[in-house]
């Protein structure tokens, strides 16, 4: 196989969108925020997992972590999930959507 | 040559969106972004010819993922908590040092993997016969790798558990979320008449055809959840409360039918194990709870704790 | 170049500019509830008439339906979406339970 394959290509990607979602939850104080960022790397470890697996065109996609995959992305909805309550809950109890560690001066009380 | 252009602009694409997703100056423009990067992904994914990877990422990666999110910041303004100023810090070169070299050693891996790795697909095609369904992604998450999607349920069943025990202690066995009104003769009462049953036949569709085709019981269950949650924004059901027998045996009867037929299977050769001349039969028997299980786990999940009496 | 090679070219030209229009309107107007506007009645027409051209190019009527259905379940995703995007972002709307 020669040059840069469709396969390829995504795997790269997918090593991007880990690099964007890292930041992204490393520069973020706002928890959503930091959900928004953790899904963009969740799937960017997919598509590199995915796409690893697609490289030989003559056999097509590997299924097996097409099952993993389709597994995993329903377990990034039910954290997602658990994630979002835990933060809506907090807030109501703290008023604010950042945690006190992030941010000593600035709560985000309106 | 034009399906490499298109892949190279889709990819650019996709880490543009990602790059508005995590920078958004607003937190709802955020969301949104995300949403419309999830759609993308799913493209992706149709591009590599995973189709199920892409029903799963177009229905729960953007399709619930957003509807979550879209409601937790929709809770999050009406309890007055607005974002703090300024809404993200300006790049600090560690943060993004250590970003870069992360995406650099991940895709400096990809570049070292062997070309020619068959991977697993000759060993799924050679025993597909014996897992008595046609789709290789099915048979690998029914048969073969049982094990993962029975835990996988269990765990969509604790995460639930964990989300209702969030609920303040004076609404604990009270329905799930606020009840939603909707102008009669409005778009959403008319669309949550006229949608459902289409959503229904889809639903159910997809369900089945996972056997041989791309679908099966986490996307068709996807596609139910979305109906219940459609017709319950328009005001036309209302959640039950959590405390109901009904509610409780739904969510239970898939992962509960699966542990069932998975412990039948020590039986005739081990925990999990599908005799293949039975295994299409069961597969289906188990995928049809599983769909029915998904789809109210998922919708109450989307739902959030209970937020009102039981009523 | 044949009157259905034609007719597609025309129809995706007039279908992107329509996507364009709607883009821009999501990017540049104020606030939300005129980028929903922007984004659903441009989109909406947009996809509608590149549908149509692909429809000039469909194998069969089997193709055609499903192109057709396509385009209805799409408008109607967008109308519910756009219901619920609207809602979720009314300004100072207070909690219907209180």
């Amino acid at each position: 196989m020669t040059g840069l394959d469709t396969a390829t290509l995504f795997a790269w990607c997918g090593a991007g969108l880990i690099g964007i979602g890292l930041y992204g939850f490393l520069a973020n104080r706002h928890m959503l925020r930091r959900l928004v960022a953790f899904n963009v790397v969740g799937s960017g470890i997919f598509l590199v997992f995915g796409a690893s697996g697609a490289r030989r065109a003559d056999l097509g996609p590997d299924p097996v972590p097409q099952a993993l995959i389709i597994t995993g992305i329903v377990v990034a909805l039910a954290t997602t999930a658990l994630l979002v309550a835990l933060v809506i809950r907090y807030a109501d109890l703290a008023g604010r959507a950042t945690l006190p560690e992030d941010e000593p001066g600035d709560d985000g009380k309106e | 040559m034009t399906g490499a252009i298109f892949d190279i602009v889709l990819c650019l694409l996709i880490l543009a969106v990602a790059l508005a997703a995590i920078l958004g100056r607003d937190l709802f423009g955020s969301v949104v972004f995300f949403i419309v990067y999830g759609l993308l992904v799913a493209l992706a994914w149709t591009r590599l010819g995973a189709v199920d990877v892409a029903l799963a990422e177009a229905a729960i990666g953007a399709g619930l993922t957003g509807v979550l999110l879209v409601g937790a910041v929709a809770r999050l303004r009406r309890g007055g908590v607005v974002e703090p100023t300024p809404p993200r810090p300006l790049a600090r070169g560690a943060q993004m040092g250590i970003c870069v070299l992360a995406a650099g050693l991940v895709g400096a891996a990809i570049a070292g993997l062997d070309p020619d790795a068959a991977g697993l697909t000759a060993t799924v095609a050679q025993n597909l016969e014996a897992s008595g369904v046609g789709n290789p992604v099915t048979a690998v998450l029914l048969n073969f790798r049982g094990y993962d999607t029975l835990l996988e349920t269990v765990v969509l069943l604790v995460v639930l558990i964990g989300v209702w025990s969030l609920a303040e202690d004076r609404y604990w066995g009270g329905r799930p979320g606020l009840r939603q009104h909707a102008k009669p003769g409005g778009v959403l009462a008319t669309y949550g008449r006229f949608l459902p049953p289409l959503g229904l036949l889809a639903g159910v569709y997809v369900v089945w055809a996972g056997t041989d085709q791309p679908g099966g019981a986490f996307q068709g269950g996807t596609i139910l959840a979305a109906v219940w949650l459609l017709v319950a924004m328009a005001g036309l059901v209302d959640a039950p409360p959590v405390t109901a027998r009904r509610l409780r045996l739904t969510i239970v009867a898939g992962p509960a039918l699966f542990l069932a037929v998975a412990v039948a299977g020590i039986f005739m050769g081990g925990f999990l194990h599908l005799p293949p001349e039975h295994a299409k039969q069961l597969i289906q028997t188990i995928e049809a709870g599983l769909a029915l299980s998904i789809a109210a786990t998922l919708a109450l999940l989307v739902a959030g704790p209970p937020q009102r009496g039981a009523r | 170049m044949s009157i259905a090679t034609l007719f597609t070219a025309l129809m995706t030209t007039g279908g992107l500019i329509f996507f364009i229009a709607g883009s821009v309107g999501m990017l540049r107007f104020p606030d939300q509830h005129s980028r929903l506007h922007a984004m659903t009645k441009a989109d909406n027409l947009g996809l509608g008439m590149i549908v149509l051209g692909a429809m000039a190019q469909a194998g069969g009527p089997l193709v055609v339906f499903k192109l057709a259905l396509i385009w209805i379940l799409a408008v109607a995703a967008s109308a519910v979406t756009a219901q619920t995007i609207a809602r979720a972002t009314l300004p100072g709307q207070a909690d219907p339970e209180a």
